[in-house]
């Protein structure tokens, strides 16, 4: 059961992969690299973890998402489209005037899914904290998962929300960091030294998880032994810039450029095929 | 005339406080965010009361309008009140995407505004949040001229408005003149004495100045129609359109800077719709500094008899 399971959600990162090139390709803009690298985060996360309703994305008892490393919307839609929430076709929309599809997203265009507006680096943990807060003095036993960049690590208010978040001892909290050691001008280790970055979060109060993020099996393990008790849980995934297309894998150049018209079919040739 | 009076001084924080304490007696989802200074801008009245809606966060001002989202996005609508430098000048991309951009029913409040803080100096004289309030899409700015107002105001604004809320209010223990049974509407201009000679537009603390202006320019024979513009966002266009035709002249008054504030709200609606000769008073792009609040009041004119002189200047160009 479980390898069946295992296969199926490759497939389904594949798929993400896939059509996150493609709308990419079609936008002319937009984040191609850790869309990708995030893929199979996003692929455990929607589709084995998750207690949601694509159907229902408002439903009072669903687990919330929020995305704060908002730049990375291209793999997250693509994400939203395979679970059902949007429209596969709606894909192509990215980025085009009076589309859902911000940029970077956004509320204000009524995306079923989309929890807060992101682009702005370093709140979405805040909020995050803030909905668990809620759902804490509420007596709800939903979660909050909120998804961060590694160099989105460098904003000081990552901290403030990581200090109240243990504070207000938020169990029901579930923070996961794309672990790429890279940023746009380089690797994280040049910009802004981020290390030891697992012994900061346990010493701010987080229980502490680390895996390899483009690895199905090892998210499903980790996410499967959250322990949900007195602390809020962060898991850093070790994951690569690009994952998926070996031509651009781990090179920060691709932070934040798609891929060419001209390019798409090699790209996606390099992804290669569901077997 | 009508005569205001004053029943006695009171900070416009202490109505504030008072404010959110009722409107947090009505409606359960009310809570409060502490950043460190709870008493001093008045949240210890609503933390006593309702200890379990008070979250404490803090010297993290950033990170408390970032929870202040997550908690409105989840049913609660959360009061965040420190130092107006901090709550609206800080935080302000925070305010802009997590709040504003969400569209969420977030109270902000800003203490100690203006330079009648006194003694802690500059960095504590908030003069440059209404500009920056003022300019983010959805946001409704209030800036109550004293405690009866402040509380009236605030509480309005918690359970009767919807989206984005600033409110400004001050240190200092300023006259109370409004009376309690007054009508007041948010986004309506009060009309506190006619007159037809010019208008005085002013806000916060500088509405009892002005109407202590028009005293004195009543006594040089001028007419001057006070207006208090306790909602500077939406303003009231109506009020200031026809105290543009029918008085041909403005002056605008309050404790900020003449750059982006309540002024240049005011020229925005005048200068569009019926130009009219204008003076903006408050602080001509500078920092303040410590002294005692009247001394630095005295010292950077945010006095009746400032006011007065300067209407003076300008009706004789
Ligand atoms: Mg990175």
């Amino acid at each position: 059961m479980k390898t069946i399971n295992i296969t199926r959600l490759k497939k389904t990162a594949l798929n993400i992969r896939r059509n996150t090139l493609i709308s990419l390709a079609e936008a002319g803009s937009g984040h191609t690299g850790a869309s990708l690298g995030l893929a199979d985060v996003f692929t455990v996360l929607y589709f084995s973890v998750l207690n949601h309703d694509p159907k229902n994305p408002q439903h009072p008892e669903r687990d919330r998402v929020v995305l704060s490393v908002g730049h990375v919307a291209p793999g997250w839609y693509a994400t939203l489209a395979e679970s059902g929430y949007i429209p596969q076709e709606e894909l192509m929309s990215l980025r085009k005037l009076g589309s859902r599809l911000q940029g970077h997203p956004a509320t204000d265009h009524g995306l079923p899914g989309l929890e807060s507006s992101s682009g702005s680096l370093g709140q979405g943990l805040s909020v995050a904290v803030g909905m668990a807060l809620a759902d804490k003095m509420d007596g709800k036993n939903r979660k909050t998962f909120c998804i961060m960049g590694d160099g989105e690590m460098q904003e000081g208010s990552v901290w403030e929300a990581a200090m109240s978040a243990s504070h207000h001892k938020l169990q029901n909290l579930v923070a996961i960091v794309d672990r790429n050691f890279l940023q746009i001008d380089g690797e994280t280790g040049d910009v802004m030294s981020l290390t030891p970055l697992s012994k900061k979060w346990r010493s701010f109060g987080w229980d502490v998880r680390m895996c390899d993020g483009n690895s199905i099996e090892d998210l499903l393990h980790t996410f499967d032994t959250l322990l949900y008790e007195n602390h809020p849980s962060i898991i850093i995934a070790k994951t690569l810039m690009g994952k998926g297309v070996k031509s651009i894998e781990n090179d920060y150049l691709w932070h934040g450029r798609p891929p060419g018209r001209e390019e798409l079919e090699g790209f996606l040739e390099e992804l290669g095929y569901d077997e | 005339m009508k005569n205001y009076k004053n029943k006695g001084n009171k900070p416009t924080k202490t109505g504030f406080g008072e404010g959110v304490l009722a409107a947090a007696g009505k409606n359960p989802n009310v809570v409060g965010i502490g950043v460190d200074i709870t008493k001093s801008v008045s949240m210890d009245l609503f933390a006593d009361a309702f200890p379990d809606r008070f979250i404490s966060i803090g010297i993290a001002e950033q990170n408390a309008v970032g929870v202040s989202a997550g908690l409105a996005l989840s049913g609660k609508v959360p009061v965040f009140a420190t130092y107006a430098v901090f709550s609206a000048l800080r935080t302000t991309d925070f305010i802009r995407v997590s709040v504003c951009y969400n569209n969420l029913h977030v109270i902000i409040g800003g203490a100690h505004a203006g330079i009648s803080v006194g003694p802690d100096g500059a960095t504590h004289q908030a003069l440059e949040d209404i500009a920056i309030m003022r300019s983010l899409p959805r946001m409704t700015v209030l800036s109550p001229a004293d405690a009866t107002q402040a509380k009236m105001i605030t509480e309005m604004a918690i359970n009767e408005l919807s989206g984005p809320v600033y409110i400004r209010f001050g240190r200092e223990a300023v006259p109370d003149f409004t009376d309690e049974k007054q009508k007041l509407e948010i986004g309506k201009g009060q009309l506190l004495k006619s007159g037809n000679d010019l208008s005085l537009v002013a806000t916060g603390h500088m509405v009892w100045e002005a109407l202590q202006a028009a005293e004195l320019l009543a006594a040089s024979g001028i007419d001057a129609r006070v207006i208090n513009l306790h909602t500077i966002k939406p303003v009231d266009e109506d009020i200031l359109i026809r105290a543009a035709k029918e008085t041909g002249m403005i002056v605008t008054v309050e404790e900020h800077q003449v750059t982006g504030g309540m002024g240049s709200a005011v020229a925005e609606v005048v200068s569009q719709n019926h130009p009219a000769r204008m003076k903006i008073l408050g602080m001509p792009d500078r920092f303040g500094e410590s002294g005692r609040p009247e001394e630095l009041m005295e010292k950077y004119g945010f006095t009746a008899k400032h006011i007065y002189n300067e209407t003076l200047k300008l009706l004789k160009k």
